[in-house]
C-alpha cells in the first residue's frame, strides 16, 4: 500500500517528518482528508487541529494557521505554529482561554476583538487535542 | 624591586583578562551554533514558500492586478531596515556592518528612512544625524519569530501605504566562522524566483489563487526579516568568537613575554644582591 510523506514546518524548526496513510486538515473551506494519489492542491489553513493515521497509530497536532500543498505523494504543511498533541502545556493553553474569553466580555475600546477570538481559538484547538490525548490515554 | 613588583601585577591582570576572553569565546561558539541550527532550521519554510510563490505568480490568471506586494513603482522614498548586534566586543564586525549601511545611503539620490534592529546600528544611525524611523533593540540571542514580526509589519505598512517605494535589509550574511560578510539586499518589492525547471504542477487552489497569494507574501516578507536577524545572529556570535580567540592569543602572548622579562628582573637582582654580599664580605676582611 502506498503512503503520503507528511512534512509538518513551522517557521522555527521542522515538527513533524513521517511517511503516513492518512492526513485529516483543517482547511480554510472544511475539514479534507487527504489520502495517497490525492490530486495536487494548496490551501490555507485554520485554526485547528490535524490528524494523522499511519497504521493502527493515530495522532494529532495543533495548527494555529498556514498553508497545505498536496501533491500525489506528499504533504507539506506550512504553519504558523503547530504543536504535537504531547507537546501541549495544558495550563497554559487554560490561561490564554481564559485571558481571551475576560477580554471578549468587557469589550473596552482598547480590546481588539478579532484579535482576542483568534486567540481563543487557538486556545481552545489547543485544550481539545491535548485533551483528547490525556483522555485516550487514561484509558 | 619595585620593578618586580610592578611586572608581577601586570601578569596577574593579564592572567584576569585571559579568563574573561576564554570564557567569552566558549560562550560565543555555544550561542553561534545554536543560532546556525535555529538558521537552518527555518529553512525549509522559507524555501517552501519562495518556490509557492514563484508558481502562483508565473499563473496566468495572476495577470490582471498583481499584489500589492508585488507592484513595482518609481523609487522617490526608501527604507532600510538595518540589522546590528546590540553589544561590541566582536572585532571589526559592527563597524563594516555600519560602514556598508552607510555607503548604501549614500549612494541613493532620495530620502532613505532607517529601521535599526540593534543597539550598535542605531547609536550610529543616530550619531550620523539619519531619519530613524524605528528601533528594536534587545531582542537577545534567540527571538522567536513573534519577535520580529512587529518590524515586518511596519514595512509592509508603510509599503502597501505609498509611504515608501522600497524596502532594503542590511545585515552580516554569515558565510562561515571566520568570514561575515555585511549585505544590503532587497526586500520589497518581492522578487518571485524564476521558476528553475519545468516542474510546474498545475494545483486547485481553495478558495483561490489570489487569497493564497495575498496571505502567503506577507509571510514571505516576515520571513525574511526574521532569517536576516538569526542570520546577523550568528554572525556577531562568531566574529565575536574569533575576536575573543585572538584576544586570548594575544594575551597568552604578553604573558610569555612578562614572564622573560620578570625572570630577567629577578635575576638582576639577585645578581645585585650577591655583588652587595660579596663587596661587604670583602671591605671587613
Amino acid at each position: 500500500m502506498s503512503t503520503l510523506k507528511l512534512d509538518v514546518v513551522s517557521a522555527e524548526r521542522v515538527v513533524y517528518s513521517d511517511d503516513v496513510d492518512i492526513v485529516i486538515a483543517p482547511g480554510i473551506e472544511g475539514q479534507l482528508g487527504i489520502l495517497p494519489h490525492h490530486t495536487p492542491l494548496m490551501t490555507t489553513l485554520q485554526v485547528g487541529e490535524l490528524l494523522v493515521r499511519k497504521g493502527a497509530q493515530e495522532f494529532s497536532l495543533v495548527i494555529t494557521g498556514g498553508f497545505l500543498e498536496v501533491r500525489p505523494d506528499r504533504v507539506i504543511v506550512l504553519a504558523d505554529a503547530a504543536e504535537r498533541a504531547e507537546e501541549i502545556d495544558i495550563t497554559r493553553a487554560e490561561d490564554a482561554k481564559r485571558r481571551a474569553e475576560e477580554q471578549l466580555k468587557r469589550r473596552t475600546p482598547e480590546v481588539d476583538v478579532a484579535q482576542a477570538e483568534a486567540a481563543l481559538r487557538r486556545s481552545l484547538a489547543r485544550l481539545k487535542v491535548g485533551e483528547k490525548r490525556r483522555r485516550r490515554r487514561g484509558s | 624591586m619595585a620593578n618586580i613588583r610592578v611586572i608581577r601585577s601586570r601578569m596577574r591582570g593579564v592572567q584576569n583578562i585571559i579568563k574573561i576572553t576564554r570564557a567569552m569565546e566558549m560562550i560565543a561558539t555555544s550561542k553561534m551554533r545554536r543560532a546556525q541550527e535555529r538558521g537552518l532550521a527555518g529553512r525549509p519554510y522559507s524555501e517552501k514558500i519562495r518556490q509557492v510563490i514563484a508558481d502562483l505568480v508565473a499563473l496566468p490568471t495572476n495577470s490582471r492586478a498583481p499584489h500589492p506586494l508585488l507592484q513595482r513603482r518609481p523609487p522617490a522614498k526608501i527604507a532600510i531596515v538595518h540589522i546590528t548586534p546590540d553589544r561590541g566586543l566582536c572585532g571589526g564586525l559592527n563597524t563594516n556592518v555600519n560602514r556598508q549601511a552607510a555607503s548604501f545611503i549614500l549612494e541613493q539620490k532620495i530620502p532613505v528612512t532607517v529601521i535599526c534592529v540593534g543597539r550598535k546600528g542605531l547609536d550610529y544611525m543616530l550619531r550620523q544625524g539619519r531619519d530613524v524611523k524605528a528601533e528594536f533593540t534587545w531582542l537577545g540571542d534567540h527571538p522567536s519569530l513573534l519577535d520580529t514580526l512587529p518590524i515586518s509589519r511596519i514595512i509592509i505598512d508603510d509599503y502597501t501605504n505609498g509611504v515608501i517605494d522600497a524596502a532594503y535589509l542590511s545585515y552580516a550574511h554569515f558565510v562561515s566562522t571566520m568570514i561575515q560578510r555585511p549585505v544590503v539586499q532587497p526586500l520589497l518589492p518581492v522578487e518571485p524566483a524564476e521558476i528553475p525547471e519545468a516542474q510546474n504542477v498545475d494545483y486547485i487552489y481553495e478558495p483561490s489563487s489570489d487569497v493564497v497569494l495575498a496571505e502567503l507574501l506577507p509571510r514571505f516578507v516576515e520571513m525574511q526579516v526574521y532569517h536576516a536577524i538569526l542570520e546577523a545572529i550568528a554572525s556577531e556570535q562568531s566574529a565575536r568568537m574569533v575576536a575573543m580567540r585572538n584576544a586570548t592569543e594575544n594575551g597568552k602572548e604578553l604573558i610569555d613575554d612578562l614572564t622573560l622579562l620578570y625572570n630577567k628582573a629577578r635575576q638582576e637582582s639577585i645578581t645585585k644582591e650577591l655583588l652587595d654580599i660579596v663587596g661587604g664580605v670583602a671591605a671587613l676582611t
